[in-house]
């Protein structure tokens, strides 16, 4: 059977959203934007909502992300051509969910073993390692996407002053827990392992415990704030997170 | 008392694999799970187990092992030499292992990925609902471990230990590898489209349970290399700055920022994954709905094998 990709023209020519995409023969996307804006994932939130809360037969697994949400389905019970149509109709009735997730606040002790990464920061900003986390501290963020890791959160409104490359060489283990700059994007890492992203300190909470009766702290849409913590605070919050009895803050 | 199956020798990224993780991509986690799951159903239907069950993934190379309990043992992924007490057996049907007695299972040929299911199935507990191991994120499994020397698995309980044999034959499709075109085909114009679909690519030993390097010609994103990410499924391909083309697999990251040229056809990517490192293969597009009604097919084949095993 002779079969033509869709190729790219060559040059770059405007797409119109929402548009489908078909990812395999077990799922399907539908994609809002081709760039990071909140409009778009307030889009791929409510869709994804809509979707558990009035399920299409079928649907395995929803993946929201920046500005697309993937769906997973079964072709023996659902098709993924039925299945875009579908999309596309609930894409364009649903209004834009209010960015109205929960608030919740992470105690942050900026510095400590990250003391390298802050002042290498603030000297590249030109400013103190107090004002850098005065900055940081004062923003509040929301929860774009969770993906490439167990729990890791990507998120949005990192204040602009803040936007710094990541380093050229990746280091090979950062602890769970570590709050990270890359690029425009800035995190909280939720299982160890290698980053090359600059770290300005350290929440005691953990992101992805799999013993927990919750192990997942956040979800797309979640807003957070941060809050800075000294070493007395967090040596106390240590205890209570290994002991189990650590609770976050959930401001609104 | 639990059976127990005690592990004297490994191979390497040995490690216990299920149907794998479903439910939880949103959240960040891999689905794992066998890298060949046909051949992991099989080996489980062999022994008389649910075909989901908890078993043994094997990279190349198998290992030795008791069980302080008589139980059946299969083993599947390709041909290799599989002894009981010092006595060869076939692979691809099942033979009775007495308690006490040593099980060797040695190199694979012409394949990558073998099995080897235990009557019972293990009972290690559940992590998100899969015993899978994800390695890199030290998910389920045993701790989060690949199984070393020592490891001691406990096993559940048998139905009839009744040897097994196939009563038709598993076989595999051939020729090119399926694929779908897409999420990020526009990324490549039709030069590169091209190169894709009739230039030969080859597997490198760059590989893992998370994704296969392939090496052949460069493939070129017009668009550029680096996308807004997005989500990745199992079978992906992401074309990276070096144009060296990475295929996703059972323990592919949920995430990801290269543009995706295609999506390996589910049917083709454990015929994709058995490739040993070197060999040359080409890929064929195919429309993603003829892909599902192929899917579905392949799915039939296996429930029709695993329905007309001989014991």
């Amino acid at each position: 059977m002779q079969f033509k990709p869709r190729s790219g023209s060559g040059r770059n020519t405007e797409n119109s959203y929402p548009r489908i995409l078909r990812c395999g023969d077990r799922a399907v996307a539908i994609e809002f934007s081709d760039t990071v804006s909140e409009a778009a994932n307030l889009k791929v939130l409510s869709l994804d909502v809509s979707l558990a809360s009035a399920p299409i037969e079928g649907i395995l697994e929803t993946i929201p992300t920046y500005r697309s949400l993937t769906v997973i389905y079964d072709p023996k019970i659902v098709r993924g051509a039925f299945l875009g149509n579908e999309l596309m109709q609930r894409a364009t009735h649903e209004t834009a969910a209010s960015a109205t997730g929960r608030l919740l606040e992470f105690p942050v002790l900026y510095g400590g073993e990250h003391q390298a990464d802050l002042d290498e920061l603030a000297e590249m900003k030109n400013m103190t390692a107090a004002d850098v986390i005065a900055l940081h501290s004062s923003a509040e963020y929301r929860v774009y996407m969770i993906g490439f890791a167990p729990g890791f959160a990507y998120l949005g409104g990192l204040p602009e002053i803040l936007h710094t490359p990541r380093l050229t060489v990746p280091r090979q283990r950062i602890e769970a827990g570590a709050i990270g700059i890359g690029g425009r994007q800035s995190s909280i890492n939720s299982v160890p392992g290698p980053s090359g992203w600059r770290f300005l300190g350290r929440t005691p909470f953990r992101l992805f415990d799999a013993t927990r009766s919750e192990p997942f702290l956040l979800k797309a849409g979640d807003r957070i704030t941060f809050r800075s913590i000294g070493i007395d605070e967090a040596r106390e919050l240590d205890e209570q997170v290994a002991s189990g009895t650590a609770e976050l803050k959930e401001i609104a | 008392m639990t059976a127990l199956l005690t592990i004297s020798r490994v191979g390497p990224m040995m490690s216990l694999q299920d149907e794998g993780r479903y439910g939880f991509r949103a959240r960040g986690v891999s689905t794992s799970g066998a890298m060949d799951r046909d051949a992991h159903a099989i080996a489980n239907a062999l022994v008389g187990n649910d075909p989901h069950a908890a078993a043994i993934e094997f990279a190349l190379t198998g290992g030795a092992f008791t069980a302080d309990r008589d139980t059946l043992i299969a083993v599947t992924g390709g041909s290799c030499q599989v002894e009981i007490a010092g006595k060869p057996v076939p692979t691809w049907e099942s033979h009775s292992l007495k308690a006490g007695e040593t099980l060797t299972v040695g190199a694979l040929r012409g394949a990558v990925w073998g099995y080897l299911a235990i009557s019972g199935g293990i009972t290690i507990p559940k992590m998100l609902g899969s015993r899978s191991t994800h390695l890199r994120t030290a998910v389920g499994g045993l701790n989060g471990k690949a199984l070393s020397p020592g490891d001691i698995l406990p096993l559940g309980e048998p139905g009839k230990l009744a040897p097994r044999t196939l009563g038709t034959p598993y076989l595999r499709g051939h020729g090119p590898i399926a694929v779908i075109p897409g999420p990020q085909d526009d990324y490549f114009d039709a030069d590169a489209w091209k190169t894709f679909l009739r230039q030969p690519y080859r597997t490198t030993t760059s590989r893992d349970r998370m994704a296969m390097v392939l090496d052949g010609p460069a493939l070129k994103a017009f668009k550029g290399h680096d996308i807004v990410s997005d989500a990745t499924v199992v079978g992906s391909i992401q074309v990276p700055g070096s144009g060296n083309p990475i295929v996703l697999t059972a323990d592919g990251q949920t995430t990801g920022g290269y543009p995706k040229i295609a999506t390996v056809a589910s049917f083709d990517l454990a015929r994709l994954a058995q490739l040993p490192a070197g060999q040359q293969f080409l890929f064929r597009a195919i429309p993603a709905d003829l892909a599902e009604e192929q899917a579905i097919h392949a799915e039939d084949r296996l429930a029709a094998v695993i329905a007309d095993l001989k014991s």
